[in-house]
């Protein structure tokens, strides 16, 4: 069972206070958008085996939601940060970059 | 006000720790940037403590603030004062960014004393409730075996659980299950 | 014969004798025996029958590797099946029966199994079974069950009277197992500061050490564990827990560990089993190692048992399997086994040892007791039926040929000890074949990771594959002293106290014995003892192309049974190895899972049983509801009155009741459970424009507005009444089960999408108890009630007031759902049932009619009132419900407005919304389909509909429903046809959806 720092309230919470939510980053297409931007936005996903960038919510616990830089494949979490951002921080970059050489996410390399 | 119910009316348990669903308890949930000094301050003035830090509580006497998230408090009032006091509050923080809710009637609260305290919550939150990881002076958010929950310590034999009023029968009933005399795990009181 | 020798025995207490049932027979033992120690003693060798063939079987082992043993424990409602012997501690008044027999133990009608068991081979049951299809469901599989299974489920209505109970512990350093390694690595890792716990699956510290002899430190090591527990014990950073298995390790260091608190001593209060929900920085397993059986012909035969079982049953009980034991073997340590015997008077006639050069040490020592060693030998058969009589000797080079019959009433059988790595395996450590010990251990390098990415499992001592005493204490030492280090410890030293004990000679891998058994032989040669798989199986599977060994499992049943094959994985994937001439590691072996030994259903539910099952959520008026004959309604967790029954009522008469009484008087609905949520801030209308499909920004404060809102993909969601309470604050109304998920819904999109926003949001919903008063008299009641202006002037529908009425305070919403004249009035909870009660008296002048959730949900379909869960399912957007009057036009935007310009949510042939009417007034089916012409591609009929909502009306005295029609909104008139389950579809004309008031005169006046 999952262990993810909550960066908000700093408890290590196991994955029973957590609500997983996906995909991270993910930019709001609206009415103007295009079909494909928008169909982009709601269905098309990443699914790697290795780094990925989630979205938790510290649901019995703070109640915030927060991103995770996590590996999908080892489990392992590089990261956690605030969710009022459109990217991930440079040190958890620096961090997976360090650790796992040649990782590339979307257009994050 | 004489008709006021509580959820459980009163009830209590004795077992490894005495379990007793407290009247009284006045809760008003704070919205707003708990560093915001306007509102410190009006909070201060009308409860009379400093807002917490992380996961802390400031406590004194009847009065109190709960940490609950970067930007939500929990603040304890007599329960007769809390209709009042928030009303107080949200008068000196119209101007402000904030939300004062009385919500004393949506919440049950459990107080547990005794020494097996720590143990009767360890049977039921995913928590360290060591004496070196849980303190009083802390208070910590999480779920109590199905439902959301909060808890801190007022001193090292006395706790209060906070619950939904709607699953105060469910928490009393677990409560009171892991506090069976019977059932004493001595892992932090050996 | 097995018997009680008069030496030995340090687990029992020979002054406590202890009395206990097996299949009716009253059998004694002594405090302390296992019941498999304590059968023995009574001569109970043959303990059940073999899965597939009935064979008789007798103990092998003497822990939880045991796959024989297996008995149901208990009467009645504590009936457990397949509980293993071996590790069942016996008290008084145990009852125990054997298992897989018919009509008993002794004489069992299944033997025929094993007469016809060269037709039952590997895959019999796949290759015999496929043809013809039909037979499968409807004869095969109701025999095959009946036959096969090992112990008896207890009854499906038994009620199991034990508690259970969970407990969430946090260590640095977890150590599993208490024997003489994982007592070394928990006293150097506590000795440097960590934190530590140690688990120990059975009642005793020390594992087999002291039955193995040698000196640790100079002490014996019985002398030198006491020392050991003694100093943990002391320590305040130290916790030993013993009848606590570690069951499994999982990701970022979270173990489950399954403490048998009462199963030894039932009489005792408090929870049988307790679940540890542990989580550990580091993780010491210190299992030990679980001895081989060797592949010999009637290696299942009661008597032939393993060397260390043997040893372990007379030193730890003082129990003898019999007079004369020969042992079997490929290494020196079960001359340990045969040494003990004869220094405890019992005759070894002979030791046959695979090895061409025997052993070392232990062998001389053996010789020099007169002990007979024959090397270079083989049991080439055991003969026997349901005991072992005696032993063929033949040349392990060879194919069988008997040199000589040793006659015996037991055989020590030892192939060589396997780690058991299953915990460092749970979690994806690796392994790694160890040529000498023929075994696979640990690979250090490919440790499993926590969320760090640094390792968290640490082996110690056999687990690791270390075996001489002095190997296993420094391993261990050194272990501790890593797992302390990795925590951030000191790092005390890693000096590990001596241990003296022979030097044994290298083990020869023997997997068939003798090497070139014929096919006869190997067709009695047992791997899984418990799933009957013998080393011809594998062969077969083999040579039938199943080179996998994941499938040659499956195939076979190769360590699927409970005991997950902890003796045999090694031998079968060896044989398996051999047959498709690869080698051991490149077979490799199975995944190992979690639990180590199967737990208690109990245990993983815990506290959840009886009232405390689920949380139940109750209103304030929870109990006057149950008092008047509430008949429950499960919605959510919540329990709301379905209706409320009248002595000697019907359900059915009871809602007809209630609709009737709120129609043409007063009712009172508990509507309690509707979310409330607060939105406030100088964003709040522009959030609730987002939110909402139509625009609540221009809400005037004071009055109230029905929105809808959907989801990102255009979905409706929820629905309900916003209620602007000053410029900047909004109360929200959700469904009942909509509450937790809207507030968590705008949570989201203010903090992840809009965190600019100024807006603020609290979930209020059980702050206050709500009271629907319904009906032509309500305002009549609130007047009597007296307080606030509730007159048409003073408060209009869609407005709500502060006030006060009869002494309560109250927030008074003038909003309907059912047509009629309504309030829904807001009290604090706390005041919710003093104030229903206030009702309830001040109504009866007008017959007050409290009615439950399916009065409400007719009175809104009489209206025509959509329900979110009957005309929603996750696929129906506002515009397939002609709610396009709540949909904002002059929005930019709002969530699920893009979604809904998509091409498949415009299209046309939509179903839409419309109501229907049976030609004969009778009631639709609910979810009945309209049925169109023609049949779809898969020959189904096709259908242009399906009925979402349908009651009586008490009202109107007919059946009414609603649906979704292919162009239902432009057929007003047509009659269409309805499934009704077998029977003959009904026609049912379409009308619009507002069967009742559609003008909205009873509500607004």
């Amino acid at each position: 069972m999952l262990l993810i720092n909550c960066p908000y309230c700093g408890v290590a919470a196991e994955e029973t206070e957590l609500h997983a939510g996906g995909e991270a980053h993910l930019k709001r297409f609206g009415p103007d958008s295009s079909d494909d931007d928008f169909t982009g936005y709601l269905f098309h996903r990443e699914n790697p085996k290795g780094v990925h960038f989630e979205r938790w919510r510290h649901v019995n616990g703070c109640g915030k939601w927060f991103h995770a830089a996590r590996c999908t494949n080892t489990l392992e979490v590089f990261g956690t940060y605030k969710a009022q951002t459109t990217e991930p921080p440079k040190d958890i970059l620096d961090t997976i970059r360090a650790k796992r050489p040649g990782f590339n996410w979307r257009d994050i390399a | 006000m004489s008709n006021a119910a509580l959820a459980l009316g009163g009830a209590t348990f004795d077992g490894l720790v005495k379990i007793e669903e407290l009247a009284g308890q006045g809760m008003i949930t704070l919205r707003g940037d708990l560093t915001d000094k306007t509102i410190v301050k009006a909070v201060k003035d009308v409860f009379g403590v400093t807002l917490p830090g992380t996961r802390e509580t400031t406590l004194a006497s009847n009065m109190g603030a709960l940490w609950m998230s970067p930007d939500e408090a929990l603040l304890l009032c007599p329960y007769e004062e809390a209709q009042q006091r928030g009303n107080e509050l949200a008068a000196k923080l119209s101007d402000a960014h904030a939300l004062v809710v009385n919500v004393s009637d949506a919440r049950a609260v459990f107080q547990l004393k005794g020494r097996a305290l720590r143990e009767v919550i360890a049977k039921l939150a995913p928590v360290d409730m060591s004496p070196d990881a849980f303190q009083p002076g802390m208070v910590r958010r999480t779920r109590m075996a199905q439902v959301a929950a909060a808890f801190w310590m007022d001193d090292t034999n006395t706790a209060r659980v906070v619950c939904f009023r709607s699953v105060a029968a469910y928490v009393f009933g677990i409560l009171s299950a892991s506090a069976d005399d019977a059932s004493a795990v001595n892992y932090f009181t050996r | 014969m097995s018997t009680r020798v008069q030496t030995q025995g340090r687990l029992i207490n020979r002054n406590r004798p202890v009395s206990f049932k097996f299949n009716g027979t009253l059998m004694k033992g002594y405090q302390g025996d296992t019941l498999a120690s304590a059968l023995l003693a009574n001569d109970q060798m043959l303990m059940g029958r073999s899965f597939k063939y009935h064979r008789p079987r007798g103990v092998v082992a003497s822990g939880s590797e045991e796959p024989n043993a297996l008995v149901n424990l208990g009467t009645g409602n504590q009936i457990e099946p397949n509980q293993r012997a071996t590790t069942t501690e016996i008290f008084h008044g145990l009852t125990a029966t054997s298992q897989n027999h018919w009509p008993s133990l002794e004489y069992d009608v299944g033997i025929v199994n094993n007469v016809l068991s060269r037709f039952l081979s590997a895959g019999f049951y796949y290759k015999m079974f496929i043809h013809p299809r039909p037979f499968w469901k409807h004869i095969y599989e109701p025999f095959i069950r009946h036959s096969a299974g090992l112990g008896k489920a207890p009854d499906a209505e038994a009620r199991d009277e034990d508690r259970y109970e969970h407990f969430y512990a946090f260590t640095d350093v977890l150590v599993i197992g208490g024997g003489v390694a994982g007592l070394q690595s928990a006293l150097t890792a506590a000795r440097a500061g960590a934190k530590v716990l140690l688990l120990e699956q059975t009642a005793h510290l020390g594992g087999r050490a002291p039955v193995d002899g040698g000196t640790i430190d100079g002490m014996t090591p019985e002398a030198w564990v006491e020392k050991a527990r003694a100093e943990l014990a002391a320590m305040p950073n130290a916790q030993i827990r013993t009848r606590t298995m570690g069951a499994g390790v999982y990701d970022h260091g979270y173990v489950l560990g399954y403490e048998r608190l009462t199963d030894h001593a039932p009489e005792v209060a408090g929870p049988r089993h307790r679940l540890w929900r542990i989580r550990a920085a580091q993780i010491i397993t210190a299992t030990g190692a679980i001895e081989r059986p060797l592949s010999f012909a009637g290696n299942d035969i009661p008597g032939v048992m393993l060397a260390s079982a043997v040893r372990d049953y007379l030193v730890n009980y003082g129990v003898s399997p019999g007079d004369r034991t020969v042992v079997v073997t490929n290494n020196d340590d079960a001359y340990r086994t045969a040494i003990a015997l004869v220094r405890a008077g019992l005759k070894v006639p002979a030791i046959l040892d695979a090895r061409p050069q025997g052993g070392g040490a232990l062998m001389e020592e053996a010789k020099a007791l007169g002990i007979r060693v024959e090397t270079g030998s083989a049991a080439v058969k055991v003969k026997g039926a349901k005991r072992v009589h005696s032993v063929c000797r033949g040349v392990q080079a060879g194919e069988g040929e008997v040199l000589e019959e040793i006659f015996c009433d037991a055989v020590a059988m030892s192939g060589g000890w396997s780690p058991v790595v299953h915990l460092w395996s749970h979690c994806g450590g690796k392994l790694t074949w160890d040529t000498d010990q023929a075994a696979f251990r640990p690979d250090h390098d490919r440790a499993p990771t926590s969320h760090d990415g640094k390792p968290f499992v640490i082996t110690s001592g056999a687990a690791d594959g270390a075996f001489h005493l002095n190997d296993v204490l420094q391993n261990a030492a050194n272990a501790g002293q890593a797992a302390a280090g990795r925590v951030g410890a000191e790092t005390g030293d890693s000096a590990a106290p001596s241990g003296v004990a022979p030097d044994e000679a290298p083990l020869v891998p023997v997997w068939m014995m003798p090497q070139g058994a014929q096919k006869k032989l190997r067709m009695k040669a047992w791997l899984d003892y418990q799933n009957d798989v013998k080393v011809s199986d594998v062969q077969l599977a083999a040579q039938e192309g199943f080179e996998s060994v994941e499938h040659t499992k499956r195939y076979t049943t190769l360590g699927m049974a409970t005991d997950q094959g902890k003796i045999s994985n090694i031998n079968g994937l060896a044989t398996l190895a051999k047959a498709l001439d690869a080698e051991i590691p490149q077979v490799g072996t199975t995944t190992f899972r979690p639990p180590y030994t199967p737990i208690s259903m109990g245990a993983i539910a815990g506290e959840a049983r009886g009232e405390i099952f689920q949380p139940i959520r109750k209103t304030p008026m929870y109990d006057w509801h149950d008092a008047h004959g509430a008949h429950w309604e499960p919605v959510g967790h919540w329990r709301r009155p379905y209706a409320f029954l009248r002595s000697g009522e019907s359900v059915h008469d009871a809602v007809n009741r209630e609709v009737n009484a709120t129609r043409k008087s007063l009712g009172l609905l508990d509507a309690s459970t509707l979310g409330k949520i607060i939105v406030k801030g100088p964003d709040a209308g522009r959030f609730l424009d987002m939110l909402y499909t139509n625009m609540m920004s221009t809400l005037k404060v004071g009055k109230c507005r029905y929105g809808l809102m959907c989801s990102e993909n255009g979905f409706l969601s929820d629905d309900g009444v916003v209620a602007r309470i000053d410029e900047d604050t909004f109360l929200c109304h959700t469904t009942t089960g909509g509450a937790d998920r809207i507030h968590a819904h705008m949570e989201e999109w203010l903090q992840t999408e809009w965190w600019d926003w100024k807006v603020w949001t609290v979930n209020a919903t059980e702050q206050f108890a709500q009271v629907a008063v319904v009906g032509p008299n309500a305002r009549k009641l609130l007047e009597k009630l007296g307080g606030m202006d509730v007159s048409k002037e003073a408060l209009a529908f869609m407005e709500w007031k502060d006030g006060e009425l009869g002494g309560f305070p109250v927030r008074a919403y003038r909003i309907s759902f059912s047509g009629e004249l309504s309030y829904e009035i807001a009290v604090p909870a706390n005041l919710g049932r003093a104030f229903w009660d206030k009702l309830i008296e001040v109504g009866k002048e007008w017959d007050i009619t409290p009615y439950g959730t399916e009065a409400l949900h007719i009175m809104r379909a009489e209206k025509g009132f959509i329900m979110i869960g009957d005309e929603t399912d996750g696929t129906v957007i506002p515009q397939d419900l002609g709610l396009d009057w709540a949909i904002s036009k002059k929005k930019e935007d709002y969530i699920g407005k893009r979604a809904q310009a998509r091409s498949h949510m415009t299209d046309p042939k939509r179903w839409k919304l419309v109501g229907l009417e049976t030609l004969d007034g009778s009631v639709l089916q609910d979810g009945a389909y309209a049925i169109a012409d023609g049949v779809n591609e898969n020959g189904q009929t096709n259908t242009e509909g399906r009925v979402t909502s349908t009651y009586h009306s008490p009202t109107l005295n007919k059946g009414i429903a609603m649906g979704l029609v292919l162009n239902g909104p432009d057929r007003m008139g047509e009659v269409i046809s309805f499934t009704n389950g077998d029977n003959p579809a009904k026609k049912a004309r379409i009308v619009g959806p507002v069967f009742f008031d559609p003008e909205g005169e009873k509500q607004n006046v």
